[in-house]
C-alpha cells in the first residue's frame, strides 16, 4: 500500500513491524520523530510484542539500557544523531565489543562546534570504526526497508547495526512509500535467538576483564567476524527483494556506471541529486555514471574495485570532513584503489546543512572529467573568506608575539 | 532492626558476623553452610577486602530470598576487576559488566527485558563502588531512581578510587589522604565542605527504600537486603566497606574499622522509605573519632606534632552532627 508519510514515521512503522521488545531513547541532541512515533505505537499497543518504551536521561543511558536488554536476550532499538551519538560513544564501542545485536538509527547531522543541528554525515562517520555495521539509505522507502534488514543482519551475525538516514532531507521529508505488512516482515525476520544471554539456569559472566594474555585474540576475532559480514549483508538484501518485491540495501548500486569513464561515488540521499545530473549527461552521451555505496562498514573495498576498476576517474562526493583525514569515504576509496590506475578525487559538500545544488555539482563534475580538479575540493565554499580569515589570524598572532 | 536477639544465648551480641547460637530463623545466611556462595573463593581481592565481604553478604542474601533467581549488573571497578579476570570468574550468578558509568541504565535494560520475557520473578541487582555510584555513574543512577525501575542498586563505599591507586572520589571524607588529595599545603588531605551524600540524594528521589549498612553488622545488612527485596521499584543500599590498601589499615582491622565508623557517628546507619527516615541504628557505645582514624594511615597527619587541631576537630564535628541529625544516641547518653 502506498502512503504519503514523513520519513521518520515511515521508519517508525517499519521498526514496529519488526516486533522490538525494547525501544529506548533520549528525546534530544538531536532526535527525530522516529522515537516519538514508536512511543505512540507502544502506548496504543500497535506493536505485536511486549514492547516497552523507556524514557531516559541521556543518549549514554539510552544505549546502555539497550546493552542490558540485548544481553538479556530481547530485540532492542535506539536512535540518535550528532552530539547524542558522541555522548554515547563509550557505549557504542562497548556494544560492538560485546557483540550485542542492537539496531540504531542515525538521523545524520553535523557535529560541533560550532553547534549546528542540520544535515551532514560527520556524526556516523565519527563512529565508522567502532565495530558497528553502517548502512545508508538513499530514500525514505529504503530507510524503512533497511531497518527491517538491519535486525536480521544484526541478529544473524551478532553485530550491532547503524542505519544512517540523512537528517531533515529524509527524516523530515514527506514522500510516498510502500509500506510493508506484518506477514511479509514475519516471513523475512525470524524471532531473535541470542548467541548468548543472561540465564539463571546457566549463570555466566559477561563482560569480564581481559588482560594482555588474551586481549589481542579477542580483538582479532571480533574484527574477523566484522569483516565476514559483507557477504551476508548482500545476501539478506537479496532475500528481502524476494519477499517484498522491491530492492533495498545491499553493498552497492550502479547507475549508468557499469562501463562509464567517470563515476561519482556517494552515500545516502545525495545520490538522488547525482542521478538527476547523470540523466542530463546521458542525453549528451557523456560517459559518466553514479555508484551508490549502501554498506559503508564493513567497507566492501574489494567488491567496489571489482565493479569500478574500468573507470578512468572516481569523484567521491561526501558530506563529512575530518582533521588529518579529509573525506572519510574518499580516504577509504583511495586505500581500496591503491593498486589500480583509477584517479580518486575527493569532493566535500553539504556540511552543516548547506544544500548541494545541481548546478554547483555539475561545475565540479565538468572539471573532474577534464582532470582539472584538485585532489580535494569543496562544493560552494567561499574560499576567499577562508583565506581572508587565515591572513587576519596570522597577523593577529604575529602582533601577539 | 527487625531481627530479634535472644540475649541469653548470645555470646558476643550482634557485633560478630554470623551467630550460630541463634535460632535458625534469625541466624545470618552467612553463617549457614548451605548459603549460595554467590561470590566464591579464588578471586583476586586484597587480604581483608571489605568490598568482597560486603558483596558476598548482600548477594548471598538476595540469592536466598530470590531462590537463586537473580541477574547482577556490575559497574567497572575493584569488584569487577578482582572477580572476573578472563577466563575466570568468581560469580555463581548471571553477571553482566558493561562500563564504569552505566550500571544503573544497563540494569534498567535487563529488567525491561525480563519483563518482556514474562520473567519478572527474577531480581535485578546493579552494583558498584563509590566512584561509579556517586561520581561517573550518578546521572544514570538518578535516572533509574526517577523512573522507579525495579532494580536494587547496591553501592560498596570504600571512600575513594581504590582500583586505580587511591584517588579521591565524591565519597572521600574530609582530611583523608589520597593520591589526588596529597599531604601538602596548610590543610593536607581532602577538603572540608565537599562530597556527596548519595543515600540522602536517593531519599530525595522519593524511591521506595533507601538504607545504609555495614559489613560489621551482618544481620542488620541482611535484614536491609530482605526489606529491600520485599518491595518493587527502585531501591538503594549503601554499604560501608573498609579498604586496607586505600586506607592504610591492617587487613585484620577491616570489621573493627567498619564498626568504629558506626560507633563514632561518622557512618550513620539508617533506613528510609519514600523520602522519610523510618529507622536508625542507635550507637551502643560512642567512641571519639580518634579511635577510628588512628587505625588508618590516610589520617596519620591529623595526629602528627604541629598538625592543625582544627582538622581533627572538624572530623569530630561531622560525627557529632550526624549523631544529632539522625538521633543516634539514646537521650541519656548525650
Amino acid at each position: 500500500m502506498l502512503k504519503q508519510v514523513e520519513g521518520s514515521i515511515g521508519v517508525a512503522e517499519a521498526i514496529g513491524l519488526c516486533r522490538p521488545d525494547l525501544v529506548c531513547a533520549y528525546p534530544i541532541t538531536p532526535q527525530t520523530h522516529i522515537v516519538e512515533g514508536l512511543a505512540d505505537m507502544v502506548r496504543k499497543g500497535k506493536i505485536k510484542s511486549n514492547c516497552q518504551y523507556i524514557n531516559v536521561e541521556s543518549e549514554f543511558a539510552a544505549l546502555s539500557v539497550c546493552i542490558g536488554s540485548s544481553a538479556t536476550g530481547v530485540r532492542s532499538y535506539t536512535a540518535t544523531s550528532s552530539q547524542g551519538l558522541l555522548f554515547m560513544a563509550e557505549a557504542v564501542y562497548n556494544a560492538a565489543g560485546m557483540r550485542l545485536p542492537i539496531v540504531m538509527t542515525i538521523g545524520n547531522r553535523a557535529i560541533g562546534g560550532p553547534i549546528n543541528i542540520w544535515n551532514d554525515q560527520s556524526d556516523s562517520m565519527s563512529m565508522r570504526d567502532a565495530g558497528w555495521i553502517q548502512i545508508h539509505a538513499e530514500t525514505n522507502q529504503e530507510a524503512g526497508d533497511l531497518h527491517i534488514q538491519a535486525f536480521k543482519i544484526a541478529e544473524q551475525l551478532s553485530i550491532p547495526v547503524m542505519v544512517c538516514v540523512d537528517g531533515f532531507l529524509l527524516t523530515h521529508a514527506y514522500e510516498q512509500i510502500e509500506s510493508s505488512t506484518q506477514e511479509q516482515v514475519d516471513e523475512f525476520l525470524p524471532p531473535f535467538k541470542p548467541m548468548q544471554a543472561l540465564d539463571c539456569d546457566n549463570p555466566m559472566s559477561m563482560g569480564a576483564m581481559v588482560g594482555p594474555e588474551a586481549f589481542m585474540e579477542v580483538r582479532a576475532l571480533n574484527i574477523a567476524h566484522f569483516d565476514n559480514a559483507i557477504e551476508p549483508i548482500q545476501k539478506i538484501s537479496e532475500e528481502f527483494e524476494k519477499i517484498f518485491g522491491r530492492k533495498a540495501g545491499g553493498l552497492y548500486e550502479h547507475y549508468n556506471s557499469e562501463d562509464a569513464d567517470t563515476v561519482v561515488v556517494s552515500l545516502g540521499s545525495v545520490n538522488g541529486t547525482v542521478k538527476d545530473i547523470i540523466d542530463e549527461y546521458k542525453k549528451d552521451n557523456v560517459s559518466i555514471g553514479s555508484f551508490k555505496i549502501g554498506c559503508y562498514r564493513p567497507f566492501p573495498g574489494k567488491q567496489i574495485v571489482e565493479q569500478l576498476k574500468h573507470a578512468k576517474r572516481i569523484i567521491v562526493v561526501e558530506k563529512d570532513i575530518f582533521a588529518g583525514v579529509g573525506g572519510c569515504l574518499a580516504n577509504d576509496m583511495t586505500v581500496a584503489f591503491k593498486d589500480t590506475d583509477v584517479k580518486i578525487y575527493s569532493v566535500i559538500g553539504g556540511l552543516g546543512g548547506r544544500p548541494i545544488f545541481k548546478k554547483s555539482l555539475i561545475k565540479i563534475l565538468d572539471r573532474g572529467m577534464k582532470d582539472e580538479l584538485e585532489d580535494l575540493s569543496f562544493i560552494d565554499l567561499d574560499q576567499s573568506l577562508v583565506e581572508r580569515e587565515i591572513t587576519r589570524e596570522d597577523l593577529f598572532m604575529t602582533k601577539a608575539v | 532492626m527487625s531481627t530479634e536477639l535472644k540475649p541469653g544465648f548470645c555470646q558476643t551480641g550482634d557485633l560478630t558476623a554470623g551467630n550460630r547460637l541463634q535460632s535458625i530463623d534469625v541466624v545470618s545466611v552467612q553463617s549457614q553452610e548451605d548459603r549460595a556462595n554467590s561470590l566464591t573463593s579464588g578471586h583476586r581481592a586484597c587480604q581483608g577486602c571489605g568490598e568482597a565481604l560486603g558483596a558476598r553478604m548482600a548477594i548471598d542474601k538476595v540469592m536466598e530470598l530470590s531462590k537463586n533467581k537473580v541477574h547482577v549488573v556490575n559497574a567497572t571497578g575493584c569488584l569487577e576487576v578482582f572477580t572476573t579476570p578472563f577466563p575466570e570468574t568468581s560469580w555463581n550468578v548471571p553477571w553482566l559488566h558493561s562500563l564504569f558509568g552505566n550500571a544503573p541504565a544497563v540494569a534498567t535494560g535487563v529488567q525491561a527485558a525480563l519483563k518482556a520475557k514474562g520473567m519478572e520473578d527474577v531480581t535485578v541487582i546493579a552494583q558498584g563502588g563509590d566512584g561509579s555510584t556517586v561520581d561517573i555513574g550518578f546521572g544514570c543512577l538518578s535516572g533509574m531512581f526517577e523512573r522507579n525501575d525495579d532494580v536494587l542498586y547496591i553501592c560498596y563505599d570504600n571512600e575513594a578510587y581504590m582500583n586505580t591507586g587511591v584517588q579521591r572520589s565524591g565519597a572521600t571524607p574530609p582530611t583523608a589522604r589520597t593520591a589526588t588529595t596529597p599531604l601538602s599545603g596548610p590543610h593536607p588531605g581532602n577538603n572540608f565542605g565537599q562530597g556527596k551524600n548519595v543515600p540522602k540524594i536517593a531519599m530525595a528521589h522519593g524511591i521506595g527504600y533507601v538504607a545504609t549498612a555495614t559489613i560489621a553488622n551482618v544481620r542488620d545488612l541482611e535484614a536491609k537486603v530482605a526489606k529491600a527485596m520485599s518491595m518493587k521499584g527502585a531501591r538503594y543500599l549503601h554499604i560501608h566497606v573498609p579498604c586496607p590498601l586505600g586506607w592504610g589499615s591492617l587487613p585484620k582491622d577491616t570489621i573493627k574499622l567498619a564498626r568504629l565508623a558506626v560507633e563514632s557517628g561518622l557512618y550513620p546507619l539508617f533506613e528510609g522509605e519514600h523520602g522519610v527516615i523510618t529507622g536508625v541504628t542507635k550507637i551502643r557505645k560512642k567512641v571519639p573519632v580518634d579511635e577510628y582514624l588512628k587505625l588508618q594511615r590516610r589520617f596519620t597527619h591529623l595526629f602528627k606534632k604541629g598538625a592543625d587541631t582544627d582538622d581533627l576537630a572538624g572530623v569530630q564535628a561531622i560525627a557529632d552532627a550526624h549523631i544529632k541529625y539522625y538521633g543516634l544516641l539514646d537521650d541519656g547518653d548525650k
